[in-house]
């Protein structure tokens, strides 16, 4: 561990630094469409308390998890320093043992006999409507559900269990965050939670086919809506917007291999937002994709860059959607599968320009399985990858800090702080190896983690891995596509070059710009590369408009580009704004 | 002090015996009966049962998730040298409840190795506890509870050594008194030679065994159960097998 991350575990307690941070309250019209039907207002105080424990009752009946990390904490406090959220504010509150407690004192003094015996004695109190609002609705938003905790916690204590038991208690009581809510709700409206609707989502991909068309010269698609397919793709959509270049690359290495794929706008949204605030709520959003999946006859579901998806898809579907009539699998394990048997063509040197060093999403990691894959890709696709410190990934992933249904603007400040330690793990790298390139696949991270960087000026650009596999990833025509368009820009260049030119320090007139040059050269010991200090084209002598120009209508040649538009808008009556359309500089 | 010794030696254990063996069970059938549907395996470390077991086997000998972090490592030392030496003593104490014929090989064995644990113990208890007072996080989060175990166990320690060292009850008559309880026999009182130091040792320790059911000392059960740990797999539709198309 180098220095600057040691420091961050010397955290100076600060009782009540939390207390600032809190979510805004849902609004009716996006509680009434979650699945938990939860009351759509916050219930009178007094009722609050009695639906409050007979709802904790039923949960942790129903969840072992949650009965038994209620019960067998020493309190030992090997886990105070592993919550990013304490290392960032200082709040006891905030260390997982402290945030679990604020559960945990109530189940003593009401579920547990020293609790009812014994009182405060054994660290027990009654629940009240402020603890509900005051404690837990603050501090139960303030976990990311990362998990990191769970790892160091000698019996394995998930901290994560219990925030969800705790939010779960809070919906019954009608106390639930807008940004989940809202979220939720949009995936019930439009299927993913940007709120994109079909049209919208349709559009975007043939923008990015496009794009691909224009880069690679290749038709790749990206498929919506076909009617069989058999895989289903579920993106994060956000890589429909800000992300295109993860969308992109998929697509690309989906064209690679000539698969049969298909994304759905029923379920175009591979994030579960359910998994930060219900069970019902994660089984309905896993539904829709069970739902397409069967109707398209899919074998294969592929689920991509985005950890909590994962986690949802990974832990929760077959248990509550099951059986699955299909197989399913993480996007960085098909593509490091295919990598594996050969079947992409990459050409690591594309990535030259970056230094890459990867953040593991925690749900990808310590949900899901997945710290190798990621890597394993990175290092197929570029010459430079770098770990951070072994103490802060993998397993001991830290979390970008805006996680767990967090990622909202009203506790900025929080997501900053949460976000110190990975900035500070990321720093360490950026200093030592000139990182330039941070790899987290994940949707939220795209979202969270530049911000972090910016807030703590670390130079460093975030995003997907198969951004990454995009820019290698070598599809079959494209080459011959970037052979093409780099002699005609050569082509271009050379014709610029053939400019009449004059000297701008001596007003000497050339024939063309390279002799302009070698003249700055010789004369005025101007480097040729640094020629535009001293040439200019001569004036009216606009390089393009100068070049010699063929009509590609008629194959007619001139001897400049003006002259050429000029016979185009006589003979072939094309304007010459549209000069474009049949005129083009001679090869 | 008739009356109460009386009480501790003839009718408090078979409370004891009782509230222990039913209060156990009854906390690990909750955990065993409560359902466990979805997978929560934190990974890596687990992809099949036998490293599931593994890894818990190395969390209950070794306290291998206290070694995940530097900080840590002087927790897991004195919470290893505790637990150990807890360990070493109750087999140690074995030997009052076997007739002189039947004590095994092993547990005479330890006999030695049991009393160095028994002086060893309290300097762990004693770390265990000062980090307690002195860590302004791990105060902020302990309870009177966390204090009042550390120092139950510490005063059967004390009272346990005053009594080998200086009160020196007739080790006869102990073994006499555990293997009439066991036999569900009273014990006449005015038969045996117990002192007093013998007889706080005894109670204490009937405290303790009285208190770890309603405790968070249950944890050494609990760890067995804990979904994290024991789980080793979430999906069974999910494939790290590329389907061939
Ligand atoms: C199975 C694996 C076990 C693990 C990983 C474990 C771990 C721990 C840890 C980390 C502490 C915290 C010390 C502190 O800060 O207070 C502790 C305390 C304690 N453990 Fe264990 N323990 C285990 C089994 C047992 C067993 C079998 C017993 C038998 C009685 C036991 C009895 C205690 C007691 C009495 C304490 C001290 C009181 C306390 O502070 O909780 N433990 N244990
Ligand atoms: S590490 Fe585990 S047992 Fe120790 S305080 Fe944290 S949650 Fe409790
Ligand atoms: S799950 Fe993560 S955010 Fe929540 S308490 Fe544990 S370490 Fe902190």
């Amino acid at each position: 561990m180098g220095e600057q991350l040691e420091k961050i575990f010397d955290v100076e307690l600060k009782p009540g630094a939390g207390e600032n941070y809190v979510c805004n309250l849902t609004k009716p019209e996006f509680a009434e469409k979650m699945a938990n039907k939860m009351p759509t207002e916050p219930l009178p105080d007094d009722q609050m308390v009695e639906v409050a424990l007979k709802r904790l009752d039923q949960l942790r009946k129903e969840r072992k998890s949650l009965q038994l990390y209620l019960d067998i904490c020493v309190r030992c406090g090997a886990c105070v320093k592993q919550c990013h959220y304490f290392l960032g504010t200082g709040d006891p509150k905030n260390t997982p043992v402290g945030r679990a407690e604020l559960l945990r004192k109530v189940y003593r003094a009401h579920f547990t006999i020293s609790g009812k015996l014994f009182g405060s004695l054994v660290g027990a109190q009654k629940l009240t409507p402020e603890i509900l609002k005051n404690e837990w609705y603050k501090f139960f938003y303030q976990c990311s559900e990362c998990r990191r905790c769970s790892v160091f916690c000698p019996y394995g204590i998930d901290q994560a269990e219990i925030t969800m038991a705790g939010r779960e208690v809070l919906n019954s009581v009608g106390l639930a965050t807008k940004y989940i809510t809202q979220v939720i709700s949009q995936v019930y409206k439009h299927g993913n939670n940007l709120g994109i609707p079909e049209a919208a989502f349709k559009y975007n991909c043939q923008f990015l086919e496009e794009e691909i068309k224009e880069s690679t010269g290749v038709d790749v698609k990206i498929p919506v809506d076909k009617e069989k397919a058999e895989i289903l793709y579920l993106p994060p959509s956000a890589d429909l917007f800000t992300n295109t270049d993860t969308m992109i690359g998929v697509a690309k290495v989906f064209h690679a291999v000539g698969a049969d794929w298909t994304m759905s706008t029923y379920a175009s949204e591979a994030a579960n937002f359910g998994l930060f605030f219900s069970y019902d709520d994660i089984k309905t959003i896993n539904l829709r994709v069970v739902e397409v999946a069967k109707k398209i006859g899919a074998k294969l579901v592929i689920f991509g860059e985005c950890g909590h998806a994962w986690r949802a898809a990974r832990q929760y579907m077959e248990a509550m959607n099951g059986p699955l009539p299909f197989k399913f699998m993480n996007i960085l394990e098909y593509t490091a599968e295919l990598i594996r048997k050969g079947k992409l063509k990459l050409d690591k040197s594309r990535n030259d320009d970056v230094i890459v060093t990867m953040h593991d999403p925690c749900n990808m990691a310590r949900a899901g399985d997945l710290v190798e894959e990621g890597r394993f890709i990175i290092k197929s696709v570029c010459n430079n990858f770098v770990d951070m410190d072994r103490s802060v990934i993998k397993e001991k992933t830290f979390c970008c800090g805006g996680g767990g249904g967090l990622l909202t603007e009203e506790i900025m400040e929080l997501r900053m702080k949460g976000g110190l330690p990975r900035a500070t793990a990321v720093k360490e790298v950026v200093e030592s190896h000139n990182v330039n390139y941070l790899a987290a696949p994940c949707a939220i991270d795209k979202a969270q983690l530049p911000l972090v960087m910016e807030h703590y000026e670390i130079p460093v650009q975030v995003g997907g891995i198969h951004d990454l596999v995009g820019k290698a990833l070598i599809l079959e025509g494209q080459e011959e596509f970037e052979a093409k368009k780099k002699a005609e820009e050569e082509a271009a260049k050379a014709a610029a070059a053939a400019v009449p030119s004059v000297c701008g320090l001596c007003d000497a007139e050339f024939a063309t710009m390279d002799e302009c040059c070698e003249h700055a050269e010789k004369e005025h010991k101007i480097s040729k590369d640094q020629c535009d200090l001293a040439c200019e084209p001569k004036e009216g002598a606009a390089s393009a408009e100068a070049a010699p120009s063929v009509c590609g209508l008629c194959d007619a040649e001139f001897a400049t580009m003006d002259e050429c538009c000029e016979h185009a808008e006589k003979e072939h009556k094309i304007s010459k704004d549209q000069c474009d359309l049949a005129c083009e500089p001679k090869k | 002090m008739g009356v109460l010794a009386n009480f501790v030696v003839n009718v408090l254990p078979y409370i004891t015996f009782i509230v222990f063996v039913v209060g156990v069970i009854y906390r690990i059938a909750v955990w065993w009966s409560r359902p466990s549907p979805i997978p929560i395996a934190v990974f890596p470390g687990q992809r099949s049962v036998g490293s599931a077991i593994v890894r818990v086997l190395s969390d209950v000998i070794f306290f291998r998730s206290l070694l995940q972090f530097k900080g840590n490592r002087i927790l897991w030392l004195g919470a290893w040298i505790f637990h150990i030496s807890f360990g070493l003593i109750l087999l140690r104490h074995l030997r009052y409840f076997l007739g002189a014929e039947a004590v095994p090989g092993w547990v005479a064995a330890v006999q030695g190795i049991g009393i160095a644990a028994a002086l060893v113990i309290s300097i762990p208890l004693l770390y265990l506890l000062l980090r307690r007072i002195v860590h302004a996080d791990i105060k902020w989060i302990s309870t009177p509870a966390d204090y009042f175990v550390l120092l139950l166990i510490l005063s059967v320690v004390f009272s346990g050594l005053y009594a080998k060292y200086f009160a020196h009850p007739f080790v006869i008559d102990v073994k006499y008194v555990m293997r009439s309880l066991m036999a569900l026999k009273p014990v006449d009182l005015n038969t045996v030679t117990l002192n007093t130091a013998f007889l706080v040792h005894f109670f204490l320790v009937q405290v303790l065994a009285m208190y770890i059911p309603f405790s968070k000392v249950m944890h050494l059960g609990g760890i067995f159960f804990s979904p994290t740990r024991t789980h080793h797999f979430g999906g069974e539709a999910h494939t790290k097998q590329l389907e061939e198309a």
